[in-house]
C-alpha cells in the first residue's frame, strides 16, 4: 500500500494515520506538504488526517480545501484512486468538493472526545472490507465540528445509493438518541463518494489499533484499504 | 535620552505596582529618574510574578536535586533524565488572575503559556494537565467561568495537539471572586539536545519569532501580581489573545532550527514579554542587549516602546543564533508563515538598550534588574493548631447507603466527565490510563517506556494545617503515580496563595513549603519547575492556600500499568495502610455533617513510602489487577469508584471492632490504597506486605452488580453511576436556562 499523508499547516494527527497505514500496510506512507502541486508516483491512497487546518479559521478545512495539493488529490480520485479524510480531513474534503455537506459545529456546541460505537453499513468497498457488514466498532471521537448536516435531496441520494459508511449507533447497535455524539442528520458518521473509493468520516480509527489503547477496531479500516490495495496491485 | 517623557509622579510609580521604597531602590541604582520605558521595564521585572520577592527566601529551602535531575528552578522547566538518552522536560504555571477576567481566553493562553516553557527548551509535548479551583456552585459566576475556562483548555491544547490527560477540578466558596487555573505541560527531549535561556557570544544577532506584537495583555504580569478589588471586569483590556495556529507552527519551526542546529539560546515571550525574555537571556550569560524596536514586527501602527517591552502578545520566541546559521533559520520560518526579524544583538556592556525611532529610551543595568530585585522577608505566623475530631464521638447524620450516595454525586466528588471530555485526551494515541484515574500513563514513543502524571492538593487540608496540608499535596502526588505502577520522579509546584503582605497569609505559604520540602525529600520527589501566585484575594478575602503539586512518574513498560477499574469478579480486594477513621476536615464531616473542621489527618511520611514502595513492587510484578489510593471521601468513595469504573460490584466486610463504622468508610487517613487481585494472588499479596511491614487485611471481594456494605447499605452501580455522572452535566445545563 502506497499511501501519501498530506499535510497543512494546524494538522495534527498526521502520526496518528501513518502510524496505523504503517502497522497494517508495514510500508512507511510518504507526507506531502500542503504546497506541493503532484503526490508521489504510484500512489495508491490518499490520507487526509485529522486536526485544525490553518486553526479552523473561516471555516473548518475551508483554505485546506482550496491549497495547491487538493488539485492532485482531485485528480488522483477521478482516476479512481482511494481517498480517506479522516476529522478535519473529513471537513476539508467536504471544501474541496469531493463529498456533499458540511460538519457544523456540535449539536451540544462543546468540543467532545470520548469512545463511540459506530455501525458499518456495508463491507464490500475498499475501506471496510476487513469488517462484517452491520458489525458495531468501537473507535472514538474528538471534534467540535462534527455534526454532519446536507440538503434533503443530497441526503436522500446518500442513502438511495447506500453511500452511508458509519453511523453512530450505541454499544449493541441501537441508533439515534445519545448514541449520535454530535447531532449528525441520519446518525451520518461517514459517507463514500458515488464510485465509493472517497470516504470521509469524523470519528478515529486511527486511535484504536492497539489493545494497550484501549481497543483494536479501528485497525480494520487499514487493514481493508492494504488488503484492497494488495489485490488492485 | 529621550524628551517628551512623562513626569515621574508617586501616582504614575503606584500605577506601576512599585511602592515608594522600590521606587527609591531605583533611583538609587540607575542614579536619576527613569524614563517612562525604564519604569515600565522595573514594573514587569520586579512585581511578584516575575521576582517571587516575597516566596523567593523560603523556595530555596525546597529539595531541588537527585541524581536523575537535569535542570531544576530557574529555566523555562524542570528537566529530568527517564534514560535510554531521553529526557522528560515539565512545568506548571497558573493563569488565574486573567481567567477570572476572561475565562476562555484566560485559560487558553495559559495553556499557551506552559507549552511554549516546554518547547523552548526543546522538547516535544506530549500531554497536558490541569488543576482548576472555582467558587461554590451558588456563585453567579461559577457557571460561566467553569464553562469558559474548560472551553479554552481544550480549545487551545485540542487544536495545538497534545492531549490533555488529568486534572483536578474542586468547588469552594473561598475561591468566589479569584479561580485558579493551574496548566501543566510535559514533553520529551533529548538529553543531549535540551535549550537553555542563556545566552553567549558578543555581536551575535538577536532574532524574534512568531506572532507580530500589539497592544494586548500590556501590564498583565502586573496585574498577576495585585489583588482584585470590586472592579476586576475592567481589567479585560490586559488579557492575551491566544493562536493556537500560531502557537503549532512556532513549535514545530523551533524543533526544526533546534534539530539544524542553528540555536545559541532561546528564551519563550510569557509574562512581561520582550522585557523579561530578553533580560533572562543577557543576565544569564552575562551579556549586555542592545533593541532596535524599529525592527520589531507589530500588529498595529505607533506602538511606543514602552508598549512593545511590555506587551504580552502570545505565540512569540526571542532566540540567539548561529550567525552563520542564519539563512537556514529564516528559510524554516517563512516555510511555516512566521514572522522573522533580527531586532537586536549581543554587547559586552551588561547593559539592557532599548532603542527606537533613533532614541534611546532605556539605559539600564542588566544583571541588577534580576539580581536586585526587592527581596522580603515578610512577617508570618504560623496557623493555630485545630482540634482533632474523634470518630467515635460523631453521630452519623445519615445511614452509610445515603451518605455514600449523596459524597458520590457531590461538586468535588462527582465524575468531571464533562469537563474531560471537551479534551482531546487520545490524540498521538499513546494514552494507556485515562482520565477519571489516580494518574495518566501515556507511551512514549512507540513504548514500551511511559510517564505516570498526576496534579493534587487538598486545600482544605493546608487551611488547617499548612505543614500537613503541605506533604498531603507532595504524598497523594506521589501515591497517585504510584497507585498506576510507576516510580514517581519529580514534581513542579504552583503556589496559589492570598496576600503576602498579610502575617497569616504569609504563615500559610511559609508552612505549605516546609511541609512540600519535607515530604519531596522523604520520597525522593525532588521539585524541578513550579511558579508562584500570590495576591488571590478579592475585597480583602484570600482564597483557600492551594500549592498544587504536579507529580511525574516513569514506569518501564506501560502494559505493566494498572488502573482503578475492577477487572472481573471474584477479585480479592485488599485494603493497604493503617485505618483510624480520621474525619477532621473529611469530605464526610463537609458534606453530610455540614462542618469544615478539625485538624486534617497526619501524614507519616516513612509510612507513605514504606507501603507505597511495597504496593509498586506487586503492580510491576504482576500480582495486581487494579489499584486506586485512598484521599477524598475515604475508603468507601474509593471503592464505589472502582467498581463503577470497571461495572462490577463487590460484598464489602463489616467494620472491624475499634473503628466506628462511618470513621472506617469515610475517614482520610493517608498513606493507604485498595489493591484487587484474583483470588489465587491474594495469599501471596498479604505475604509480601506483611514482609515489608506494611499493614493490610482482606476487606471483600468484587462480585454482582451492587456495591454492598454493612446491613443497610446495598447500593447497585448503575444508581451510583447515576448519581455520580449527573451532577456536573445537570448543573452546567441549568446555566443555559439563567
Amino acid at each position: 500500500m502506497r499511501a501519501a499523508v498530506l499535510l497543512f499547516p494546524g494538522l495534527n494527527r498526521e502520526n496518528d494515520a501513518m502510524r496505523a497505514l504503517q502497522q497494517a500496510g508495514g510500508v512507511k506512507p510518504t507526507l506531502v506538504w500542503h504546497s506541493d502541486h503532484d503526490l508521489p508516483k504510484g500512489t495508491d491512497l490518499v490520507v487526509v488526517p485529522g486536526g485544525f487546518s490553518y486553526g479552523d479559521y473561516l471555516r473548518c478545512g475551508a483554505i485546506a480545501g482550496r491549497a495547491n495539493i487538493m488539485n492532485a488529490v482531485r485528480a488522483h480520485a477521478e482516476r479512481g484512486g482511494l481517498v480517506l479524510g479522516i476529522c478535519n480531513g473529513f471537513q476539508i474534503l467536504c471544501e474541496s468538493g469531493l463529498l456533499p455537506g458540511v460538519l457544523m459545529r456540535n449539536s451540544n456546541l462543546r468540543f467532545i472526545c470520548r469512545m463511540q460505537h459506530l455501525r458499518v453499513e456495508r463491507n464490500d468497498t475498499p475501506f471496510t472490507n476487513a469488517y462484517a457488514k452491520g458489525q458495531i466498532i468501537e473507535v472514538c471521537v474528538a471534534h467540535g465540528e462534527g455534526n454532519y448536516t446536507a440538503a434533503a435531496d443530497t441526503l436522500a441520494r446518500l442513502e438511495g445509493e447506500g453511500r452511508v459508511a458509519f453511523r453512530y449507533s450505541d454499544s449493541a447497535g441501537s441508533i439515534g438518541g445519545d448514541a449520535n455524539c454530535n447531532g449528525s442528520m441520519n446518525d451520518i458518521a461517514g459517507i463514500y463518494s458515488e464510485r465509493f473509493n472517497v470516504l470521509g468520516m469524523m470519528p478515529h480509527p486511527e486511535n484504536l489499533i492497539e489493545t494497550i489503547m484501549g481497543g483494536t477496531d479501528g485497525r480494520g479500516l487499514f487493514e481493508s484499504l492494504a488488503a484492497a490495495t494488495a489485490k488492485a496491485a | 535620552m529621550a524628551p517628551n517623557e512623562p513626569e515621574m509622579t508617586p501616582e504614575l510609580v503606584a500605577e506601576h505596582g512599585l511602592k515608594p521604597d522600590e521606587y527609591s531602590r531605583i533611583l538609587k541604582l540607575i542614579g536619576r529618574e527613569p524614563t517612562i520605558t525604564e519604569l515600565g521595564i522595573f514594573s514587569a521585572m520586579w512585581n511578584e510574578h516575575c521576582s517571587y520577592k516575597s516566596s523567593r527566601l523560603h523556595l530555596r529551602k525546597l529539595p531541588t536535586k537527585a541524581p536523575w535531575v537535569i535542570q531544576g528552578p530557574g529555566e523555562n522547566a524542570g528537566v529530568i533524565d527517564i534514560g535510554d538518552g531521553q529526557a522528560c522536560v515539565f512545568k506548571m504555571e497558573s493563569h488565574n488572575h486573567p481567567s477570572f477576567i476572561e475565562p476562555y481566553q484566560g485559560a487558553a493562553t495559559g495553556v499557551g503559556g506552559i507549552l511554549r516553557d516546554v518547547f523552548t527548551m526543546g522538547a516535544r509535548p506530549v500531554a497536558c494537565l490541569n488543576l482548576l479551583r472555582f467558587g461554590a456552585p451558588e456563585h453567579p459566576k461559577t457557571r460561566h467561568l467553569v464553562s469558559g475556562v474548560v472551553a479554552g483548555i481544550g480549545g487551545y491544547g485540542n487544536s495545538f495537539g497534545v492531549p490533555t490527560v488529568g486534572g483536578s477540578v474542586n468547588f469552594h466558596t473561598r475561591y468566589d471572586g479569584n479561580i485558579l487555573v493551574n496548566a501543566m505541560a510535559v514533553g520529551i527531549a533529548k538529553t543531549d539536545e535540551i535549550f537553555y535561556a542563556t545566552a553567549t557570544g558578543i555581536g551575535r544577532p538577536i532574532v524574534y519569532l512568531g506572532s507580530k506584537t500589539g497592544r494586548d495583555g500590556i501590564h498583565g504580569a502586573t496585574m498577576a501580581s495585585a489583588s482584585f478589588e470590586a472592579n476586576a471586569e475592567e481589567k479585560r483590556p490586559t488579557v492575551q489573545v491566544g493562536d493556537p495556529f500560531s502557537e503549532k507552527l512556532l513549535l514545530e519551526a523551533c524543533l526544526e532550527i533546534m534539530a539544524n542546529g542553528c540555536v545559541i539560546a532561546i528564551q519563550d515571550m510569557g509574562a512581561a514579554g520582550l522585557t523579561s525574555s530578553a533580560v533572562e537571556m543577557g543576565a544569564k550569560g552575562g551579556l549586555g542587549i542592545e533593541l532596535d524596536l524599529d525592527k520589531v514586527p507589530c500588529r498595529e501602527t505607533g506602538m511606543s516602546a514602552y508598549e512593545m517591552m511590555l506587551s504580552e502578545s502570545q505565540e512569540r520566541m526571542l532566540m540567539v543564533l548561529r550567525p552563520e546559521k542564519e539563512q537556514e533559520a529564516e528559510a524554516i520560518f517563512k516555510k511555516w508563515g512566521l514572522d522573522f526579524a533580527i531586532i537586536g544583538k549581543t554587547t559586552d556592556t551588561k547593559r539592557f538598550v532599548i532603542k527606537h525611532q533613533g532614541l534611546v529610551k532605556a539605559d539600564l543595568p542588566i544583571m541588577e534588574l534580576g539580581d536586585e530585585a526587592p527581596l522580603y522577608d515578610r512577617p508570618h505566623v504560623p496557623t493555630p493548631p485545630k482540634p482533632v475530631i474523634d470518630a467515635a464521638s460523631l453521630t452519623p447524620p445519615a445511614t452509610t447507603r445515603d451518605a455514600l450516595l449523596q459524597l458520590i454525586g457531590s461538586p468535588d466528588l462527582c465524575s468531571k466527565r464533562w469537563v474531560w471530555e471537551q479534551y482531546d485526551h487520545l490524540i498521538l494515541g499513546n494514552t494507556v490510563q485515562r482520565p477519571g484515574g489516580d494518574s495518566a500513563v501515556i507511551r512514549i514513543g512507540e513504548g514500551p517506556k511511559g510517564l505516570a502524571m498526576t496534579t493534587d492538593v487538598t486545600q482544605r487540608y493546608c487551611e488547617a494545617d499548612p505543614v500537613q496540608g503541605g506533604r498531603q499535596a507532595v504524598a497523594e502526588a506521589w501515591r497517585n503515580i504510584t497507585a498506576s505502577g510507576a516510580t514517581p520522579l519529580a514534581l513542579t509546584d504552583n503556589l496559589n496563595f492570598g496576600n503576602p503582605e498579610r502575617p497569616e497569609i504569609m504563615g500559610q505559604l511559609v508552612g505549605c513549603l516546609k511541609g512540600i520540602g519535607e515530604a519531596a525529600t522523604a520520597l525522593d520527589f525532588p521539585i524541578v519547575s513550579g511558579n508562584v501566585s500570590l495576591y488571590n484575594e478579592t475585597q480583602g478575602r484570600g482564597i483557600l492556600p492551594t500549592p498544587s503539586i504536579g507529580g511525574v512518574g516513569l514506569i518501564d513498560d506501560v502494559k505493566k500499568s494498572v488502573g482503578v477499574a475492577f477487572r472481573g469478579e471474584g477479585r480479592a480486594l485488599i485494603l493497604v495502610g493503617q485505618t483510624q477513621g480520621w474525619l477532621g476536615q473529611s469530605m464526610y464531616l463537609r458534606e453530610i455533617c455540614g462542618r469544615e473542621e478539625g485538624a486534617p489527618p497526619p501524614v507519616d511520611l516513612a509510612a507513605e513510602r514504606r507501603n507505597g514502595d511495597a504496593v509498586r513492587k506487586l503492580i510491576l510484578s504482576g500480582h495486581v489487577e487494579s489499584c486506586h489510593d485512598l484521599s477524598d471521601g475515604g475508603l468507601l468513595i474509593a471503592l464505589a469508584e472502582m467498581a463503577m469504573a470497571g461495572g462490577v460490584g463487590a460484598h464489602l466486610d463489616a467494620a472491624p471492632a475499634g473503628v466506628p463504622a462511618h470513621g472506617l468508610w469515610f475517614g482520610e487517613d493517608q498513606a493507604r490504597y485498595i489493591l484487587a487481585c484474583v483470588e489465587g494472588a491474594a495469599g501471596d499479596v498479604l505475604k509480601a506486605l506483611d514482609a515489608a511491614g506494611v499493614p493490610a487485611r482482606r476487606i471483600g471481594v468484587t462480585g454482582g452488580d451492587a456495591l454492598k456494605v454493612d446491613i443497610d447499605a446495598s447500593i447497585s452501580v448503575s444508581e451510583l453511576s447515576k448519581a455520580h455522572e449527573g451532577w456536573l452535566p445537570g448543573f452546567m445545563a441549568a446555566s443555559a436556562k439563567t
